[in-house]
């Protein structure tokens, strides 16, 4: 079996099963693995620019929180029809990130975490400034007769796990296609060497700034995605919990590895929703794993597995 | 002969240091040219000016007739002027193949799989394509930084101490490689080992506390007083 055909099956075979889940789940769960994959897709757009790039960001919420706003302005304001709305919360979350890179990408290492984190506080503190039309803390709910595409009412379980899933198996393929390219590979480059690759013809600035922006659409696809399938849109999705839920998703799949941020999300949300039946405490019961995790598997799963086994795997 | 590369005054001070100091520099088309000098001599300042990696405080620097001076090093890398580093500066964590096709895709990833076997075979690692760079020896790490700036196919190859800490049968290996890049290449060859520059370079230019001492044959260079005295004291000289 050649690499690619190796590469190709375990990625389809993994959407293959995902899809199937949904006949065999019961509702309660098929509705988190549909909220996970949305998730998943916020990750995976952080895993190209942490991951990948080496880009470690403490901003992603607010690209996260543009596609949200993005979507949900249009629909709430304009009456725009739910497809425009999406494509332009994608959008929004793209040139966020593209101009939070431009300030942003004068500095590396821990002034770009402080720089990108201190632009997500600038987007949340402006969402709940301009509460007239954002909702502030409250947010608003997306109205039910907009969230119907051609008849789906994406409200419904069995359509919402089936447009979320098309999201996300979309950006798993976008994401497995763009990492083997050699655009991708120019990514990893700059994360192992940059000053190298420098000497090898690339400009740092610019490669960096375009992972950024693709990471700024996924997550901006993402966060409309979740508004639409979920029916709310709020400032809460543009607080620093949601810069650092998508950096513990990769970190515990596995940084650098296109299945891992999915892995990851599935693991942490599952994580979350037992130990909370079981403790207020459950968010420690979250840092203690985490710490365990950097101290012993600072790869995360899919990484260490690569290591050990599957050098191939993208 | 025409320049390939011409630097005018060139000058760098860091503080109160003249690392180079009003350099005058040709380098001709198709020609093996030795940089030497004692430690301290300005030898890697001036190939970072050359290169792009650190800027000019005054002068200039003509690629083939065109000023070059304020361009970026990774612009001056795709017009030509390609750089290995004298600490090896491989990309340990990825093979051998994405190791040369980082510098081979930076010329168009056209035929990009061809062009990296190619490149692998030139330097004699077809085995190791698979291979993490970091578990090669030294000497092949050696190569594979050499097989990336041949990848790159530039004008002018820039090597900062090729050989150093290779073993000498290595080293053999590694001069012949060198003489058979030219004349398509234009080599300049910053190097420690006076065997290994006698006997490739075409031409020498000793520089000594940032300034140009000498430019000669190996003969010339060999039987020039200034840099008998450069390298071995003046004392000695005089003695």
């Amino acid at each position: 079996m050649t690499e690619r055909v190796k590469v190709w099956s375990v990625h389809l075979g993994v959407l293959a099963l995902v899809f199937a889940a949904q006949y065999v789940l019961p509702p309660y769960h098929a509705t988190n693995l549909a909220r996970i994959m949305v998730l998943a897709v916020f990750a995976m757009g952080y895993n190209i620019a942490f991951g990948y790039t080496g880009l470690l960001s403490l901003g992603h919420a607010l690209f996260f929180a543009a596609g949200f706003y993005g979507m949900g302005l249009p629909i709430g304001l304009l009456d725009w029809a739910p497809i425009p709305a999406l494509i332009l919360g994608l959008i929004a979350g793209g040139v966020l990130a593209g101009l939070v890179g431009v300030l942003a990408l004068r500095t590396a290492g821990v002034s770009f975490m402080i720089v990108t984190l201190m632009f997500a506080q600038a987007g949340y503190l402006t969402l709940l400034y301009l509460n007239t039309w954002t909702g502030g803390d409250e947010g608003f709910v997306v109205d039910r007769a907009a969230r119907v595409i051609a008849g789906h009412d994406l409200s419904l379980d069995g359509t919402r796990y089936v447009a979320a899933f098309g999201l996300f198996a979309a950006a798993m393929i976008a994401c497995l296609w763009l990492v083997r390219s050699p655009f991708g590979r120019v990514m990893v480059a700059m994360r192992e060497n940059e000053e190298r690759s420098r000497m090898l013809g690339y400009n740092p600035f610019r490669i960096k700034l375009i992972a950024l922006v693709l990471s700024g659409i996924y997550a901006g696809a993402a966060g409309a995605a979740y508004g639409l399938l979920f029916g709310y849109v709020g400032a809460s999705f543009a607080t620093i919990q949601y810069s650092i839920l998508p950096m513990l998703y990769v970190l515990l799949g596995g940084a650098g590895t296109v299945l891992g941020p999915f892995l990851g999300a599935v693991l942490m949300f599952y994580l979350v929703d037992i130990t909370s039946g079981y403790t207020d405490a459950y968010l420690f019961v979250v840092g203690a794993a985490l710490v365990g995790l950097v101290l012993f598997a600072p790869r995360g799963i899919l990484g260490n597995l690569r290591e050990r086994f599957a050098p191939w795997l993208p | 002969m025409a320049a390939v590369i011409e630097a005018q005054g060139l000058t760098r001070h860091f503080g109160g240091l003249r690392a180079v100091d009003g350099v005058d520099f040709r380098l001709e088309q198709g020609e093996i040219h030795g940089l030497i000098g004692p430690n301290g001599a300005g030898k890697t300042t001036f190939v970072s000016l050359l290169s792009g990696r650190t800027t000019a405080q005054s002068g200039r620097i003509l690629l083939n007739g065109e000023d070059i001076t304020h361009l970026p090093a990774y612009t001056r890398v795709r017009r030509g002027i390609a750089y290995t580093f004298q600490i090896t500066s491989v990309y340990p964590r990825l093979t051998v193949f994405d190791n040369i096709a980082l510098a081979a895709q930076s010329r168009g990833a056209a035929d990009l799989a061809p062009r990296v076997r190619a490149v692998l075979h030139r330097v004699g690692l077809d085995r190791d394509e698979r291979t993490l760079a970091g578990a090669l020896s030294y000497g092949h790490q050696r190569l594979l930084e050499l097989g990336m700036g041949l990848a790159l196919e530039p004008l002018v190859l820039i090597l900062d101490e090729p050989t150093q800490g290779l073993a000498a049968g290595e080293i053999a290996g590694f001069s012949a490689l060198i003489r058979s890049l030219v004349p398509k290449m234009t080599i300049l060859l910053i190097e420690h080992n006076m065997d290994v520059v006698m006997e490739l370079a075409d031409r020498i230019t000793v520089l000594a506390a940032g300034q140009v001492l000498a430019v000669g044959t190996s003969d010339e260079i060999r039987r020039n007083r200034a840099v008998q005295d450069a390298y071995l004291g003046v004392d000695h000289a005089v003695g």
